[in-house]
């Protein structure tokens, strides 16, 4: 409940801001050329058409107004064919203007969806101790508001794209009117440079801090919501509340900081335009006196250099995104260069029907799950010592074909590991584990899914219906879901839904109980038909009765499954042709539950606890 | 704001839009900060804003009277520039500073807005019942009020601006031709109805915009969750195809409204060229007839463009800014739903001391379908007429069939939901009057998911009683019997538990979650199959310690086990939803019914060592 008190996040490089801005521009431009390609059309043709317009403006007075009031006559014609002039240019001014802002429109979406596509398929294949580190709030800020800010950068692009042609083609035209009432005009450039330089250094570190602090925001709302039942039977909402507001107020503070820095830029970058073209009037008023320009070269030169005052502007604006860009850029970066992944090999299983598991001699402790930001440097997965860590130490079995196996083990005492890694949730630090003699990791991507089914006890339904959550997108037909469902013994109650098979579940199944969802979670094993059954405590939640009519049915349904199931039950263990009993992170002993409860008294101890607390007659307690 | 209660979760564009301006109007209200300072702020405004208008009439009347065809006047050229200069000074100290204060002040609205919002979505039961996309909950308090921070900070700076803008350049149109400056106001009147249609379609493009974030988050956040599932059953692809889904409607919703803003800005061009051309227009006809000289017109042509320029950036703002309406209308919408099960804070009382009893007075429930509220549910009901009393200090196990209604009744019975019907007395107190600072202390509910927040055991333990001594903390352990297990941990009691107790096993989310109701020292304790994960040397261990822990208290167990509901004082027997039999164990046994059916399979269940015995050839 406390909130973590981590380093502020190391600035990787404050250097190099303009260079890796121009990296995240260079990316956007490449992925988004049709848009972008629109964009500066319409930008370049706005251009042209807002010279046109002043022309046409000018045109108009010269030689429509001024002559027609003089001679104190209207000529309709011409009147009209000025009009028409000045409205028509304004069409192609639209034109440009929708062409641009559609072009800025498409790309920054386009980018979004991408990288948020490219970003949500690293989380898909990042390893599962990766996702342990992160916590699910920052993942959703990472693909929602880090892209977002990342390719807000494409908004201004187009226009200043368009600018840029602007400002060069007026520059030459200065140039060649007088180049020393150019360079003065344009030692605004450098003054530009001065202030962006300037605030690009302090904007890069408030705005990396505000992004995490954006992230944290999403966390603690994530998590509290998740945890919504503990914060009521708990009356932590007040808690709850204090601790939303500490990350709430330190989103605020960096905000205000990031807005304040905004605050101090944009007068400036607004100012600077002005000044240049005071400095203009001013020195250009020296060379009129001194007949190096006339008059008319001055004003033409001060309106042109009007002209780009606002190109000028707007790559202020798009300097002023730059920052957030390249921390969101330096964000999703740092998702899709994250080390790890499932390697796959080439190789298949040939053999039909249930299949053949071995564990040899596998050790697995669960690597750290300190958080991490997306803000910092990669942590690699650190090295604890082993009693720091948790798994197991040597954990070494095999089962025959077809054979129903118990891991029985005190609470704690690596049975979910055990399952987790027969169906390669994670890679054995040393050891092996072969199903038909092969090592899971050289099995073909989807083949070991293809082959085997874990049944895990925290039962996940998908936002989807019964159906969607029994064939996971699988073709599947009806009746072998219908008879899944039915050895699940989920089918009765299925059928009394309101859409049956095709009512929605709601998010993680909401609208379901546990025991409802252990049992729809099942059938979607049991639909696949694998030849390796893993069923992790999976039927906790499930009426005893009901449990055992489960277990009883999957043992004459003669499934064509080897099964492996981690149980505390007699009536579950009961089932089992042998028992594995787990114990210090190995087995401690195995056999026929019957051998054991003779041989092994630890195992006595652990499962004829029931029995013998009824026997002692001072079981007077609950569950 | 309306009558009923919007849903939030009615996630449908199709109804009409409030207007954008109300929505305003109604966040301000509900963020009275943001007017904190806005004298101030306003004043600022209207410097920056004068500073604006003056700067490019001040640079045209040095081109028109400094700079003729006879040469410069240098004096006065210096003259103008030099107050130019400081006119621009002026503007960029006044709008930096204005800036300035309205970073604070937005900030710190919409920081307490945040904060309101989680408040009362925490007060909302829809949040565990999860009838509605948590995502998109999480959304509401995130990327909602995300759009809105953006929006202000240069929206609103800009709108002000250009009010001001507007109004210095509308006086200075009448000042020189109040016939010409009719003729351009005239022109914008079809513009500003043009504005309003556009205005209302971007409100509802943008709405959908909004719901479509919320979409996409609730479907990463089931990718990231169900990782698991998703790696086990090999379904990435699956997987990546619905999210591919939720990020192209949020891509396609996003474009259609970009589409709408677009044509719209080519519009606020075309009519101001209109405005032009009306101008000269009218100029050559009053010329003509000596209402006015050329030299007006043409300065009116200059003017006009001071005039158009603010009100297509005003135009720009208000469209844009839909997104962020669209997005703090999401925020009102929640802060609309009358909390259901709210604290009822200083009006409530407390439970008094001593033992508590139980009273259910007819007491219905049924469960708000994926788009209701609470208050409208029309879900099927889950408890019916459950009209039963339970005395202080007794031992009840209720027992039923999966879906039977045993968690609802729990449920209700710690008001983590409110009945549809009927109502629920603790010690005679009506529950919805308990103040939740008593309602928690004197009653914990242990759910079966032992659900875990990302912190240390301890951190997690002590939530039960925050004042707890570390002795006593680890002494709690010892006393439950679970010393070994946490001496086995790798920190021991400082061992993160990860997001949701990703880092321990299901069991031992369980045994942690009974420390904390332990420690928590209720006078009604309620568990619902608090220890089905935990094995039974263990789980016997535990019911020793809290068999001492019961003594002298009231329980409600939720359970499965033949022993439980043995050594109970009542049972309780749910089927479908109905309170079908109560009374001990041997009266109900010997009744027989729906308790006798579940005895018997338990009585079978535990007998199966037997059956295994018949099992042929293995």
């Amino acid at each position: 409940m406390t909130v973590s008190v981590r380093p502020t996040p190391r600035d990787p490089s404050s250097r190099g801001l303009l260079r890796r801005g121009a990296r995240v521009i260079g990316v956007a431009l490449r992925n988004a050329k049709g848009p972008f390609t629109l964009g500066l059309s319409g930008s370049v043709l706005f251009a042209a058409a807002t010279v046109a317009s002043s022309l046409v403006l000018g045109w108009a007075t010269d030689e429509v107004l001024y002559p027609l009031v003089e001679a104190g006559e209207i000529d309709a014609a011409l009147l009209a064919l000025a009009l028409i002039a000045i409205v028509g240019v304004a069409l192609f001014k639209a034109v440009g203007v929708v062409g641009r802002r559609l072009g800025a429109y498409f790309a920054q979406f386009r980018l979004q969806s991408l990288y948020r596509r490219k970003v949500t398929r690293r989380y898909l294949e990042l390893p599962l101790s990766w996702h342990r580190r992160h916590p699910t709030g920052e993942l959703l800020s990472n693909a929602n508001a880090d892209v977002e800010s990342a390719f807000f950068v494409a908004a201004p692009l187009p226009m200043a794209l368009g600018a840029t042609l602007l400002v060069v083609i007026t520059a030459v035209l200065l140039i060649v009117t007088d180049a020393f009432l150019a360079a003065i005009g344009f030692s605004v450039g450098p003054l530009l440079g001065f202030a962006n330089w300037f605030y690009q250094r302090r904007m890069r570190h408030a705005a990396t801090v505000a992004q995490q602090a954006r992230a944290d925001v999403a966390e603690v709302a994530h998590e509290s919501f998740d945890g919504a039942l503990v914060v009521k039977t708990m009356g932590r909402e007040n808690e709850e509340t204090a601790r939303f507001r500490t990350t709430t107020e330190d989103l605020r503070d960096k905000m205000i900081v990031v807005g304040r820095l905004r605050a101090f830029f944009d007068p400036v970058i607004e100012a600077l335009p002005n000044v240049g073209i005071l400095l203009v009037l001013l020195v250009g008023a020296y060379r009129v006196r001194d007949g190096v320009l006339t008059p008319g070269d001055l004003v033409t030169f001060a309106y042109l250099f009007r002209l780009v005052a606002l190109p000028i502007r707007v790559f202020g604006w798009l300097l002023g995104e730059l920052p957030r860009a390249v921390v969101g850029w330096d964000r999703v970066q740092r998702v899709l260069t994250a080390e790890g992944r499932m390697e796959h090999g080439a190789r298949a299983p040939q053999a039909e029907g249930a299949a053949a598991v071995t564990s040899q001699q596998v050790a697995f402790y669960h690597p750290s799950t300190a958080r991490e930001d997306l803000s910092g440097p990669a942590a690699a997965d650190e090295v604890l010592s082993e009693q720091h860590r948790r798994g197991v130490a040597s954990v070494s079995f095999d089962v025959d074909p077809g054979r129903t196996v118990a891991l029985v083990g005190a609470t704690g005492s690596g049975k979910s590991t055990v399952a987790a890694l027969l169906v390669r949730l994670f890679d054995p630090d040393t050891g092996e584990i072969r199903l038909d003699g092969l090592d899971l990791r050289e099995l073909r991507r989807d083949e070991l899914s293809r082959n085997a089914a874990i049944v895990f006890q925290e039962a996940f339904l998908f936002d989807d219906t019964v159906r969607g959550n029994i064939t996971l997108g699988g073709e599947f037909p009806d009746e072998e879901v219908v008879a899944a469902a039915t050895l699940a013994r989920a089918h009765d109650f299925i059928m009394e839904l309101p859409d049956g098979y095709d009512t929605m579940v709601g998010e993680r199944g909401a609208t379901l109980s546990g025991g409802q969802r252990q049992r729809i979670a099942l059938a979607r094993a049991l639909v696949r038909q694998p030849r390796l059954l893993v069923l992790d405590d999976a039927t906790s939640a499930v009426d005893p009765a009901v449990e055992s009519e489960i277990l009883r049915g999957l043992a004459e349904a003669d499934l064509p499954s080897t099964v492996v199931l981690v149980a505390y039950r007699q009536s579950s263990i009961a089932l089992a042709d042998e028992v594995l009993f787990l114990r210090d992170g190995a087995v401690a002993a195995r056999g026929t539950h019957e051998e054991l409860l003779v041989d092994v008294p630890a195992y006595r101890d652990l499962v004829t606890a029931y029995e013998r607390e009824a026997r002692s007659g001072e079981g007077r307690g609950m569950t | 704001m309306s009558p009923v209660p919007t849903a939030p979760a009615t996630e449908d564009v199709t109804r009409p839009a409030e207007g954008a301006w109300r929505t305003v109007v109604r966040g301000v209200s509900l963020s009275p900060e943001l007017r904190v300072g806005l004298p101030g702020t306003l004043v600022l405004a209207l410097f920056a804003t004068a500073g604006r208008a003056i700067v490019p009439v001040v640079i045209q009347q040095t081109l028109d009277h400094g700079i003729t065809a006879d040469g410069v006047n240098l004096d006065l050229v210096m003259r103008i520039v030099a107050l130019a200069g400081l006119a621009v000074l002026l503007t960029a100290l006044a709008s930096g500073w204005m800036n300035y204060r309205l970073a604070a002040v937005v900030e710190t609205a919409l920081s307490n807005l945040r904060v309101r919002a989680f408040r009362h979505i925490h007060d909302l039961s829809m949040l565990h019942q999860a009838a509605q996309q948590r995502g998109s909950l999480v959304s509401r308090v995130t990327s909602d009020v995300d759009e809105i921070s953006r929006f202000m900070q240069w929206g609103g700076l800009h709108l002000i601006t250009a009010t001001g803008q507007l109004t210095v350049a509308t006086l200075v149109m009448f000042v020189y031709s109040w016939q010409l400056a009719l003729v351009v106001l005239l022109t914008f009147v079809p513009f500003v109805a043009a504005a309003r249609w556009f205005q209302r379609r971007l409100t509802r493009a943008y709405l959908t915009v909004r719901e479509n974030v919320g979409r996409l988050l609730g479907a990463i956040a089931e990718a990231v969750v169900g990782a698991q599932v998703v790696r086990a059953y090999g379904v990435e692809a699956r997987t990546q195809a619905r999210l591919d889904e939720a990020i192209e409607r949020h891509r396609s919703s996003a474009v259609r409204a970009g589409r709408l803003s677009s044509v719209f800005s080519g519009t606020g061009e075309l009519f101001g060229a209109l405005a032009a051309a009306g101008a000269l227009g009218v100029g050559v006809w009053l010329g003509v007839g000596g209402e006015v000289t050329p030299g007006t017109v043409v300065a009116f042509l200059f003017l006009i463009t001071l005039f158009v320029d603010p009100v297509l950036i005003a135009a720009e703002v208000i469209n844009e800014g839909q997104n962020a309406v669209a997005g703090w209308r999401r925020v009102l919408d929640v802060l609309d739903i009358p909390p259901d099960v709210a604290d009822p804070g200083d009006d409530g009382v407390d439970l008094p001391d001593g033992p508590i009893g139980v009273r259910f007075e007819h007491v219905s429930f049924r469960y708000p379908a994926p788009d209701e509220t609470a208050r409208n549910a029309s879900g099927p009901l889950v408890l019916r007429d459950v009209d039963v009393t339970i005395t202080p200090q007794s031992r009840v196990a209720v027992v039923g069939e999966t879906g039977s209604g045993k968690t609802t009744f729990a449920k209700l019975l710690t008001r983590l939901m409110d009945p549809v019907e009927g109502r629920v007395l603790l010690a005679e107190v009506p529950i919805d009057r308990v103040r939740f600072a008593s309602l928690r202390r004197r009653v914990v509910m242990v759910p079966q998911d032992g659900a875990l927040f990302d912190g240390s055991i301890a951190d997690n333990v002590r939530m039960g009683h925050p004042d707890i001594t570390p002795e006593d903390l680890e002494l709690a352990f010892i006393e439950l019997g679970l010393a070994d297990w946490v001496q086995e941990l790798p920190d021991h009691l400082d061992t993160r538990a990860g997001e949701r107790g990703s880092a321990l096993s299901a069991g031992e989310r369980q045994l942690v979650a009974l420390a904390r109701a332990y420690v928590a020292n209720p006078d009604l304790l309620v568990l619902d199959e608090a220890t089905s994960a935990v094995d039974p040397a263990t789980e016997v261990r535990l019911q020793r310690a809290l068999a001492g822990l019961t003594r002298g208290r009231t329980t409600v167990t939720i359970a499965h086990r033949l022993s439980t509901a043995e050594a109970a004082d009542v049972v309780l027997v749910f089927d479908q939803g109905r309170l079908v039999q109560r009374g001990t164990h041997e009266q109900l046994v010997a009744d027989g019914g729906v308790y006798g059916e579940l005895h018997a399979s338990w009585v079978r269940g535990t007998a199966s060592e037997v059956a295994r015995a018949d099992r042929p050839g293995r």
